[in-house]
């Protein structure tokens, strides 16, 4: 490590061209390297080497995903609800009566491995600031998490963690969890996944950009004083200091304040409610240097920022490293002059720290050609005169070679309708109460039980129903529905058709509770990009989504990317969580999975095939993954939806519940136990298939008594399949088939759904 | 005329907007009252929402108490003149106001709980309870992760014997509460605490019944009896 002077100024570059500087140390490749000094003609300081080394991360450049996230953007359906797309904060999609509501999910997989529970705390907190920078007012939560074998030993260490980590922080910001998902495999052993979702609203007019307009206008950062935690690199840039000690040991994970972040929101709140801004970026992944330059690149692309005004929590901290700190609960404002002292006000009101740390500045042509003029200064010093543009729009794309894996053809090959069936009514009852039971299937009361989900009063449907929904507004009945879906062995057995049964689920969920599909949003959990295996899933992961919401005419509106998620050369199970947004016009007429109706016929819509690669009972019953996962038919989807929706609307389902993980068997067994109630149906074919098959597109449906004939008018007016099964009533689930019956009483139904989660964290 | 209830907002309040619907579904004005000014603006009756005032910071409530408005709001509860509603935080706030005997602790789980909750109203005589009928079990809403009620055996004894009482949970015991208190009152019944959430149980719609806006038009008529000056 070689020796680089303690403040490295532009004039200290210019003078020393030849100063080796750790640029591999901070994650950068050597050709991207040359790039940033072949831009700034001179080797950069170690300042805008800590900018470009953060800003051309994977995590905040997309440098290898982003040649493939061009689909969402060029197969874009037609939507005229589109109000915000890509590239922003967060997409913003028109809801009726002037509303607009923003959402986006986003990873913080890594940090909730190395400490579950602030790991997961910030990932909460930082998808909420993504949310209130566009101006919206966050309303609901939701979070999708995948966990190692639900008996592992550090099962025990991450799933409490992490569900804690969440509660901790939501809870304390007042927004309502309204659903999500969890899920457990092998591969997430030491990759868990913490995909954490927020739903914002707002009025159209009220809709904020990250930008920075108009030479003159102030800078402010405000929110917490800035922290050496989540520094990671940038103590290699601050090697000046090395021999104090303290700096070794500073944690890589943030620590989250969400009391400071519930003022944030407020106070932030106000300022736009008092149009006091004119630009605003929340502080997330690479802090100051991402606020600054994407603030400055979507303006008029002069800034000048006085470094050393920046409050700190530790007086030591380097230019370096305060431009890499991704301490919490900061935000980033553009403020005109003459409403600065208003602006203080509100913030003082709210107890909130704010600093004018810079202005807006004008740029010549030239420089505007170059990529704009960000100039930071360390007590009058340059330590940073750079093209902002370069670092937040312009760096590296990579094609990464993708190859689809030799083995994939021995998996797809491993057919799981060759798996021995159960031979009997009392193996079948048995397997089916296996299943119910098993962790990624049960009941997850004990995660969501630590969730506040009523706070705001505007919840009107939430877990363990298929999605969550929340009314917008006090004076109006309109709502909004999302549902959060993935299944890892569903895509690492076919990506591009796992991709679309994630979005078909989740598609279907929103339709199931009665809202129409609107929009999507995505986390796209992988392995190595560059493992070319990995990378080929990726793509077709990607192809999939695409494809599917241009079909189904919901674009995808924004999303993230979560890389290397692997331990040694072993990816995960290739896991795009996919949120589907709807809406519904009178939330008066949601539906929920619960079969509470005495006497109510049960239906079951769509088509059941011998479908089981990749299904819950495979996995549970036979640990087996292989063959091909079920097949899609995004046309059934679309008309399965219109049925749900149209009954709830026209009242004539009284619950209806999609049919996913399980099939059959599991759907019948939740909305019995949800309903209080037992259910008695009779299936025509083969028993096993019947219950254990996950064929895509199909639903069960309690219809309100005297609506039997209208309600199969509507599925056959959309072409749905539909089939009378049963009745609701009684008390325990009676499935009668051509050669025998299973019965379980709703007792037994309950422990084998409700004990797993508890048993296994018992005592944590 | 209609009466004016004030919904406190401390740094960190949370139900507020919750207390503020169910106060006005009641048939009542809802006033936003703000923790820093000393100020009740002439309201009939006060709510103090549930939340993490101050961060939960120090203890639970320990920092709200001081807020200028509190210096306002004490004496008149005191007196047994105002009436005043604590949910959960609001509650904590109370006791460490001393207007309310105990204390809230950890839950015996060691974590937060949600849940619809039924509870057993035990008394009928404080100003939030009187549209109930004692031994009337509600469904209200309990999401709290420092909701087990503590006292020593002494004042659990007196607050049992003189009806202060006002409910206890019914069913599982949800969080290891002393003789299963989850709300009590002070010695004029005018002032209320408890933990669970009536205010998230006012609408069909939106909670697990209805049963919770009985504290609030408890009140309405609890002043068009006996109107209060503050």
């Amino acid at each position: 490590m070689s020796e680089v002077p303690r403040l490295d100024t532009v004039a200290v570059a210019q003078s020393s061209p030849d100063t080796p500087q750790p640029y591999a140390e901070l994650g950068m490749a050597k050709d991207e390297y040359e790039r940033v000094r072949e831009i700034l003609g001179r080797r950069p300081t170690s300042a805008e080497l800590a900018i470009y080394s953060v800003m051309w991360s994977e995590h905040c450049s997309y440098k290898s995903s982003k040649v493939h996230l061009r689909q969402f953007g060029e197969k874009a359906p037609e939507n005229d609800a589109l109000l915000v797309g890509m590239g922003e904060n967060a997409g913003v999609v028109d809801v009726g009566d002037g509303r607009a509501v923003t959402f986006k999910i986003e990873s913080h997989n890594h940090p909730s491995y190395v400490e579950p529970h602030q790991g997961a705390a910030t990932g909460v907190g930082g998808i909420v600031r993504d949310i209130l920078t566009m101006g919206a007012r966050p309303v609901a939560v939701m979070d999708a998490l995948r966990f190692g074998p639900a008996d592992a030993e550090d099962t025990k260490r991450v799933l409490p963690g992490v569900v804690s980590g969440i509660s901790f922080y939501g809870n304390c910001l007042g927004l309502p969890n309204i659903g999500g998902e969890i899920g457990f495999g092998e591969g997430y052993l030491g990759n868990p996944l913490v995909n954490a979702l927020c739903i914002g609203v707002m009025r159209h007019e009220d809709i904020k950009l990250a930008q920075a307009p108009g030479p003159g206008n102030k800078v402010v950062l405000f929110g917490s004083a800035t922290g050496p935690d989540g520094i990671g690199g940038a103590s290699v840039l601050a090697s000046a200091s090395f021999d104090d000690e303290s700096h070794a040991k500073r944690p890589s994970v943030q620590v989250g304040d969400p009391f400071m972040e519930k003022l944030l929101i407020e106070c932030s709140l106000e300022l736009f409610e008092k149009d006091m801004v004119v630009g605003i970026q929340d502080l997330g992944a690479a802090g100051v240097s991402c606020a600054t330059t994407e603030l400055a690149a979507g303006g008029t692309g002069g800034m000048r920022i006085q470094l050393n005004k920046v409050p700190l929590r530790d007086p030591r901290l380097t230019p370096e490293e305060i431009l890499m700190s991704e301490s919490q609960e900061r935000m980033m404002a553009i403020v005109e002059p003459s409403k600065m002292a208003d602006f203080l006000a509100v913030c003082e009101k709210w107890q909130v720290l704010a600093t004018e740390i810079g202005e807006v500045t004008d740029v010549t042509p030239e420089e505007a050609e170059r990529g704009g003029r960000l100039v930071m200064t360390w007590h009058g010093e340059t330590v940073v005169d750079m093209p902002p543009r370069t670092a937040s729009d312009e760096g590296p794309v990579y094609e990464r070679p993708y190859s689809r894996p030799a083995a994939q053809d021995a998996l797809q090959a491993d057919d799981a309708a060759a798996l021995p069936r159960p031979q009997g009514d009392a193996e079948l009852r048995e397997q089916l109460l296996r299943v119910l039971g098993a962790p990624g299937v049960g009941d997850p009361s004990w995660v969501v039980q630590q969730y506040d989900s009523y706070v705001r009063g505007d919840t009107v449907v939430s877990a363990p129903h298929d999605s969550g929904m929340i009314r917008i507004a006090d004076d109006s009945h309109r709502g909004v529905a999302l549902s959060t879906d993935g299944n890892g062995r569903f895509t690492r057995l076919d990506p591009y058709t796992g991709t679309q049964l994630a979005y078909a689920e989740a598609y279907r969920n929103v339709a199931a509770t009665g809202a129409r599909p609107l929009a999507v949003t995505n986390c796209l959990n992988f392995g190595s990009p560059e493992d070319p295996g990995v990378m080929w899933q990726f793509a077709e992961a990607t192809r999939g989504l695409a494809d599917a919401c241009q079909k189904l005419g919901t674009p995808v509106t924004g999303g993230n990317v979560s890389f290397y998620n692997q331990t040694g050369d072993v990816a995960i199970n290739p896991t795009p969580v996919i949120g589907v947004l709807g809406v519904i016009d009178d939330v008066r007429t949601r539906l929920k999975s619960a079969f509470d109706t005495d006497g109510a016929r049960v239906f079951l819509l769509g088509e059941t095939r011998p479908e089981f690669g990749g299904s819950a009972w495979a996995d549970t019953v036979h640990g087996h993954l292989g063959g091909l996962p079920p097949e899609v038919d995004l046309t059934a989807e679309a008309a399965l939806g219109e049925v749900l929706a149209g009954a709830a609307e026209r009242g004539l389902a009284a619950a209806a519940h999609d049919l996913s993980d399980g099939g059959l068997g599991v759907a019948l067994a939740e909305s019995a136990l949800h309903g209080g109630r037992g259910i008695r149906v009779a299936v025509s074919g083969d028993a096993f298939t019947s219950l254990f098959s996950e064929s895509a597109a199909r639903a069960i449906v309690a219809v309100r008594p005297g609506e039997e004939n209208a309600f199969l008018a509507l599925a056959t007016d959309h072409g749905v399949p539909v089939e009378e099964i049963g009745t609701v009533g009684g008390d325990a689930l009676v499935v009668e088939h051509p050669s025998g019956a299973v019965e379980i009483p709703l007792e037994e139904l309950r422990e084998a759904y409700e004990s797993t989660l508890p048993a296994l964290m018992s005592g944590v | 005329m209609t009466a004016r209830v004030g919904v406190v907002t401390f740094p960190g309040s949370l139900d507020d907007k919750d207390a503020a619907r169910a106060v006005a579904l009641a048939g009542a004005e809802p006033v936003s009252l703000w923790h820093d000014d000393a100020d009740l603006k002439g309201v009939d009756a006060v709510v103090l929402p549930g939340g993490f005032s101050y961060g939960d910071y120090l203890r639970c409530g320990a920092i709200a108490r001081f807020a200028p408005l509190m210096s306002e709001l004490v004496p008149a509860a005191r007196s047994g003149a105002l009436p005043v509603l604590g949910i959960c935080n609001g509650f904590q706030i109370l006791c460490e106001s001393h207007l309310l005997p105990g204390a809230l602790t950890r839950n015996s789980s060691l974590r937060f709980v949600n849940r619809p909750q039924l509870l057993r109203v035990e008394s009928s005589a404080t100003a939030w309870t009187g549209d109930y009928t004692e031994g009337q079990e509600i469904l209200v809403v309990l999401k709290s992760g420092e909701g087990s009620y503590v006292a020593d055996e002494e004042t659990l004894d007196r607050i049992e014997a003189e009806g202060r009482v006002v409910v206890r949970y019914a069913g599982s015991d949800p969080n290891g509460s002393r003789r299963g208190i989850a709300g009590v009152t002070n010695e004029h019944g005018n002032v209320v605490g408890l933990m669970p959430h009536p205010e998230h149980a006012v609408e069909a719609l939106t909670g697990p019944s209805t049963d919770g806006l009985g504290f609030f038009t408890s009140v309405l008529a609890h002043m068009a009896k006996a109107p209060a000056g503050v």
